[in-house]
């Protein structure tokens, strides 16, 4: 339970809490409730009509531009994090804020050419 | 109060990782207990607050006032039939909830509740863990419950809840990264990432002396930092997935998105969820904007032990529940916003507009570090700042009025009964640089 490892392992506890806590909710939820399907029960809910056809409808491809951009931009902002916390340190000087301007100049520029693009617009 | 004094309450990363297991134990019980006993209160809250802002009573049956209402409805939920239907994928529609629900709870152990107190002769930080990355845990927990939404969504076979949880998962992740760069400010200032080091840099403001005394300036973020303050609040209300943002959700389109087959315990799950999201939400911006548990100033000023002990306990549960509050009152005042406009204001303003703030503070702060002085900085900034909104004015004003004929013009265009019944435009023209024009593509979203 010391040193550096000491507190991630106080979240693995809280980890294994939670499963307990879970596991045993689930448990005594299916002891205690009711369990009577009948074939229309067990259909797919659409508003009290019949499903048409099986499983999925078609959806929106685009929704997959914006996973992409969650990671360039994800990880770009994760990277923005060690910068600020050793900004204002002593022998960082106007080198590290020219540095990080060069990779926001980056980040916009990306920004930038997907709303050129068209991709930020939603139909 | 003297500076000693202040520093010996606060919790620094130092104070962690010298507990014994039963307290370690006892913190993370006392978390869970906590976020399941505010889940309770925020609902009963939320249904008597709305009730009283439409003229209506809310629930007033069971109990003093109604106070057990969330109760007795959690407990009922809970006991009622689980339905699966036929065609789901078993395993998955399972994992979903509790991918859902475990992720908000965890991120409220990174989140400091009070300073360092005497439990049982050892000294402790009310806070379960603290890293020296902290703040990145609720991050990447709130990345990890998008999971729970869209496979729910995914495994269900069912249109409403498949375009429920892809809704959520764009919306959460497009707002996540707006939010990681409000915060980038704040850790600018602070200069680390652990929540107990933010809440203890936000202590004191810089002394100056009026007229004999020595005052201070504002110390919290919500005050230093007011521009990542308000995009971090748009950003909550997103990430939630709150009314004005719940699209994933919206019972108008969807039913109720990526949970309309789920029922008893694991529809629960999902609610639960929802409001444990919310008070870490809340949590988290306590912590960062707002002092955390540090006592308000003017209380400070003529009690001198405002912030020792448990007392910080209190302020902490005051300001979380302002920021309830928030969430409840905006829910009842504000109607949804459409999906085009959620996405624009994400992308369009929230991210560009942190952007340019963290330049600016960064410039800021470096001439500070070099004793320049900052005036100039500020003037130019405020004029760029105010040419920019004349101009996003400017060319929102020049296309509207240009965009009208043209969304006429291809409304005509499609046939949305293409295939013998209703499909949304797969394949949008301006992927290929076809009318592009249409598209609404540049500053015209700047209503910041």
């Amino acid at each position: 339970m010391h040193g550096y490892y000491g507190t991630y392992l106080t979240v693995v506890v809280l980890f294994a809490i939670g499963a307990a806590i879970v596991g045993g909710a689930f448990l005594a939820n299916r002891a205690l409730r009711p369990h009577r399907p009948t074939p229309e029960k067990l259909t797919t809910y659409e508003c009290g009509v019949d499903p048409v056809g099986e499983g999925w409808a078609q959806s929106y491809v685009r929704y997959y531009v914006f996973a992409y951009l969650y990671v360039v931009f994800a990880v770009d902002a994760v990277f923005l994090f060690p910068w600020a916390t050793v900004f204002s340190a002593k022998g960082y000087g106007y080198v590290t804020l020219g540095e990080m301007f060069v990779f926001l100049a980056f980040i916009a520029a990306g920004l930038a050419y997907a709303w050129k693009k068209g991709v930020l617009g939603w139909v | 109060m003297s500076e000693t004094h202040v520093l010996a309450e606060g919790a620094t990363l130092n104070s962690f990782g010298h507990d014994p297991w039963w307290i370690i134990g006892l913190k993370a019980l006392v978390v869970f207990v906590f976020l399941l006993l505010t889940v309770l209160i925020t609902v009963w809250a939320e249904r008597r607050i709305i009730g009283r802002m439409q003229l209506r009573p809310g629930p007033n049956r069971a109990g003093p006032f109604g106070i057990l209402q969330a109760l007795f409805d959690g407990i009922k939920g809970a006991l009622k039939e689980d339905i699966v239907p036929r065609g789901v994928d078993k395993v998955v529609f399972f994992l979903a909830p509790i991918l859902a629900a475990a992720p908000a709870m965890v991120s409220f152990s990174v989140i400091p509740w009070g300073g360092v107190v005497s439990i049982g002769g050892h000294k402790t930080p009310l806070q379960l863990a603290d890293l020296p990355v902290a703040v990145l845990l609720p991050l990447a927990m709130a990345s990890i419950g998008v999971y729970g939404f869209v496979l729910a969504g995914w495994s269900s076979m069912s249109p409403y809840a498949l375009l429920g949880g892809l809704r959520s998962s764009a919306q959460v992740i497009s707002y996540e990264i707006a939010m990681g760069l409000s915060f980038v400010a704040v850790f600018l200032f602070s200069g680390t990432l652990s929540t107990s080091e933010i809440v203890a840099a936000q202590a004191h403001g810089t002394a100056f002396k009026v007229a004999g005394m020595t005052l201070h300036t504002p110390s919290w973020y919500a005050v230093l930092l007011l521009p990542s303050f308000i995009i971090y609040i748009f950003t909550m209300m997103g990430e939630s997935g709150r009314i004005p943002f719940d699209l994933p959700e919206g019972e108008g389109e969807l039913v109720a998105g990526y949970h309309t087959e789920y029922s008893s315990l694991k529809f629960m799950m999902f609610y639960l969820a929802e409001y444990v999201n919310m008070t870490t939400l809340s949590a988290l911006c306590t912590t960062l904007f707002l002092g955390g548990y540090r006592a308000p100033w003017p209380i400070t000023w003529f009690w001198s032990g405002a912030n020792s002990g448990w007392w910080p306990v209190l302020w902490f549960l005051i300001k979380i529940w302002m920021f309830t509050f928030f969430f409840i009152w905006l829910r009842a005042a504000l109607p949804r916003v459409r999906y085009d406009q959620l996405m624009k204001l994400g992308w369009k303003v929230l991210i560009p507009v942190s952007l340019g703030w963290i330049l600016f503070v960064s410039v800021v702060r470096a001439l500070r570090n070099e004793h320049h002085d900052v005036g100039p900085i500020m003037i130019v900034a405020a004029i760029i700042v105010v040419l920019l909104l004349i101009a996003s004015f400017l060319w929102e004003r020049v296309s509207a009025s240009e965009a009208q004929p043209e969304e006429a013009e291809a409304a005509a265009e499609q046939d949305p009964m293409a295939g013998g019944f209703p499909v949304p435009p797969l394949d949008a023209p301006h992927y290929h640089g076809v009318g592009n024009g249409r598209a609404p593509n540049s500053a015209e979203a700047t209503r910041a």
